[in-house]
């Protein structure tokens, strides 16, 4: 192995992630404040009193704010503020909007740590079924899920789990936060699409890993149809389809906007219904670059395992 | 890290050379008659386009009308999908509906088809340090959910069907923007294109002439998939109360208001749902019909 090889491909990986962010910084700020529309005048609209405020007070607003400023001062303070973590204080509720996301933070990451148990054991376990079973059209049936489970609507799909799970059978709490029971129903919601993604990805490298030579060798060898499937080609599968886990992720989060609103539960994605809502702008320019940081991050540990799990891709070996 | 990330580019045909025998009625029935499901998704499309364009035809009531006196009634021939909380016909409501659902996928897909075309198209035909940048700003779009993007645009721009149709227009930008690159790199290298040049055409006459009717195709099939998922993204942000105020009867918007009744009136949520659900399905149905089924039929 050749260690100056693998140096300049962890590098460049982190180089390219912190790219990626400061591009996902740069493009909410154009979002935000270059859109039409005037910040202040909005932020001042939307405020929970609605009173029109008089031509000092907004000036006096801007000032605070740094909209007086040239936009190209303005971007620059912002980045040097964000370099620090600094992302401004919500307009709604005055809180610092690293605090705030913050404290969204925990119920999200026990929903989407749900979800994705829940995507990778059923897209898994379909994959895995689909490719093993010889009886055609159960397989042809099984590999149809997916793009059926994808052409849902998320919160309909919540609804209707609520209504039969909750209101009809009562065996789960249809809204709120309390204990595992409550998880159940979310989890299955957030990890449906997600998991339908994890299917097909999976199935698909699957079917190519089994055409390999050593699944070949294995089965001349005499080992069985389900430990070569199990044992030798799930394994090699599954690494190309850890590229889409940052994908996946990101899902996560952005399914939380539906999920938690239709259970009713705190966390991220409520914290940004409630945020567009007032057009609080601070605090979606701030879930919007944490969910870039995490795409980022995820991809990042994604790139940097994959040496360790096949050292081919450090080298520049071709498979 | 990105090869998985695409839209499977694979399955987008090779460009379609250009038929000139009149299409064979004989192996279009053969075609369809393999294919009930495809039959019945291009019934389920007409359907929807005949309640978008004359809801009168199909619901001839009024959809904010109600009687009170006949409110949360469950589905019965009278009224086949139910009344809701005002008696109001939640059949006629959806039908009525199609028309604001459609009206904003159809804009959604429109922004994204153009905006992402003309980058991709731009990117792929001068190339160098434009399409460098260009593509570097599609990645960063990419790490950001498309939800997010949706939800950031709807802060800048304000509520309501045509804003929400932009926004989540914008936020689907990025695949269109790679398609149509990856189409115009390839069709640049062509002979024709050559030949333009040597007769000495204007590059933007080559460009509008040669280039992009030829890199089209895939970028259509794309746009029929973008579809599906732009009826679902609308009907989200609808259904979180960011599209027409209140008594439109915009699809997502529906099951929102059907949420409150869920445990005595299973249909206002489950049927208008339902419609999305199988609109989107029907469409997916067809975009896999168009991307490449028909050419590989004999």
């Amino acid at each position: 192995m050749n260690a100056a090889a693998l140096v300049r491909y962890v590098l460049r990986r982190i180089g390219l992630a912190i790219a990626v962010l400061w591009a996902a910084f740069t493009v909410s700020f154009i979002v935000l404040y270059l859109m039409p529309g005037d910040p202040v005048a909005t932020m001042a609209g939307g405020g929970l009193d609605g009173e029109p405020l008089t031509p000092a007070e907004l000036d006096a607003l801007r000032a605070r704010y740094g909209l007086d400023q040239p936009l190209i001062v303005q971007y620059g303070q912002h980045l040097w503020n964000a370099l620090h973590g600094d992302f401004g204080t919500s307009v709604q509720s005055g809180q610092d909007v690293r605090a705030a996301i913050a404290e969204a933070l925990p119920p999200t990451l026990q929903i989407a740590t749900a979800g994705l148990v829940v995507a990778i054991v059923g897209g898994t376990a379909l994959a895995v079924v689909a490719t093993f079973t010889r009886v055609r059209w159960l397989k042809q049936a099984l590999l149809g899920l997916p793009s059926l489970a994808v052409s849902l609507p998320v919160f309909w799909v919540g609804l209707m789990l609520v209504q039969i799970f909750s209101f009809g059978l009562r065996l789960f709490p249809s809204v709120g936060a309390e204990g595992p029971a409550s998880l159940v129903l979310p989890a299955i919601t957030l990890g449906l699409p997600t998991g339908a993604l994890v299917a097909q990805v999976l199935a698909k490298s699957l079917d190519q890993t089994l055409t390999e030579p050593y699944v070949t060798t294995a089965r001349a060898k005499g080992v069985g149809r389900a430990a070569i499937h199990l044992r030798h080609a799930l394994r090699n599968a599954a690494i190309p389809a850890l590229t889409v886990l940052g994908y996946v992720v990101g899902n996560l989060l952005a399914g939380s906007v539906v999920v938690e609103t239709v259970f009713t539960r705190p966390g991220i994605g409520r914290l940004t219904v409630a945020a567009v809502g007032v057009q609080d702008i601070p605090l979606v320019q701030g879930i919007v670059v944490f969910a870039a940081v995490v795409f980022v991050l995820v991809n990042l540990v994604v790139d940097l395992t994959y040496p360790l799990l096949d050292p081919r891709i450090a080298t520049g070996a071709t498979a | 890290m990105t090869e998985l990330l695409e839209r499977p580019q694979s399955a987008l045909p090779e460009p379609v050379p250009v038929q000139v025998t009149r299409p064979d009625r004989g192996k279009l029935l053969r075609f369809l008659g393999h294919r009930p499901g495809l039959v019945l998704s291009l019934l389920m499309v007409a359907f929807v386009l005949v309640a978008a364009f004359a809801p009168g035809l199909l619901a001839p009531g009024d959809p904010g009308v109600g009687d009170t006196a006949e409110r949360l009634q469950p589905p019965s021939p009278a009224h086949i999908f139910g009344t809701d909380y005002l008696g109001r016909d939640v059949w006629t409501r959806v039908v009525h509906g199609a028309s604001l659902s459609l009206q904003a996928t159809v804009i959604a897909v429109a922004v994204a088809l153009v905006i992402g075309g003309l980058i991709g198209l731009l990117a792929g035909f001068v190339r160098g340090w434009l399409d460098d940048l260009l593509m570097r700003v599609v990645d960063v779009l990419l790490a950001i959910p498309a939800v997010l993007l949706s939800l950031a645009l709807i802060t800048a721009l304000g509520y309501g069907t045509v804003k929400v149709a932009i926004a989540v227009g914008v936020a689907s930008v990025a695949s269109f923007a790679r398609v149509m690159r990856a189409e115009t790199l390839r069709v640049r290298q062509a002979t024709y294109v050559e030949a333009a040049y040597a007769v000495g055409t204007r590059w933007y006459v080559t460009l509008w002439r040669h280039v992009l009717p030829n890199a089209a195709g895939p970028v259509a099939v794309l746009a029929v998939l973008e579809f599906g998922l732009a009826i679902l993204a609308v009907s989200a942000l609808s259904f979180l109360g960011y599209g027409a105020p209140p008594p439109a009867p915009e699809w997502g918007s529906l099951v929102a208001e059907g949420r409150n009744y869920l445990a005595v009136a299973w249909w206002l949520c489950a049927l208008p749902g339902l419609t999305i659900a199988a609109t989107v399905l029907a469409v997916n149905r067809i975009s896999r019909a168009l991307d490449g089924e028909w050419r590989r039929f004999r």
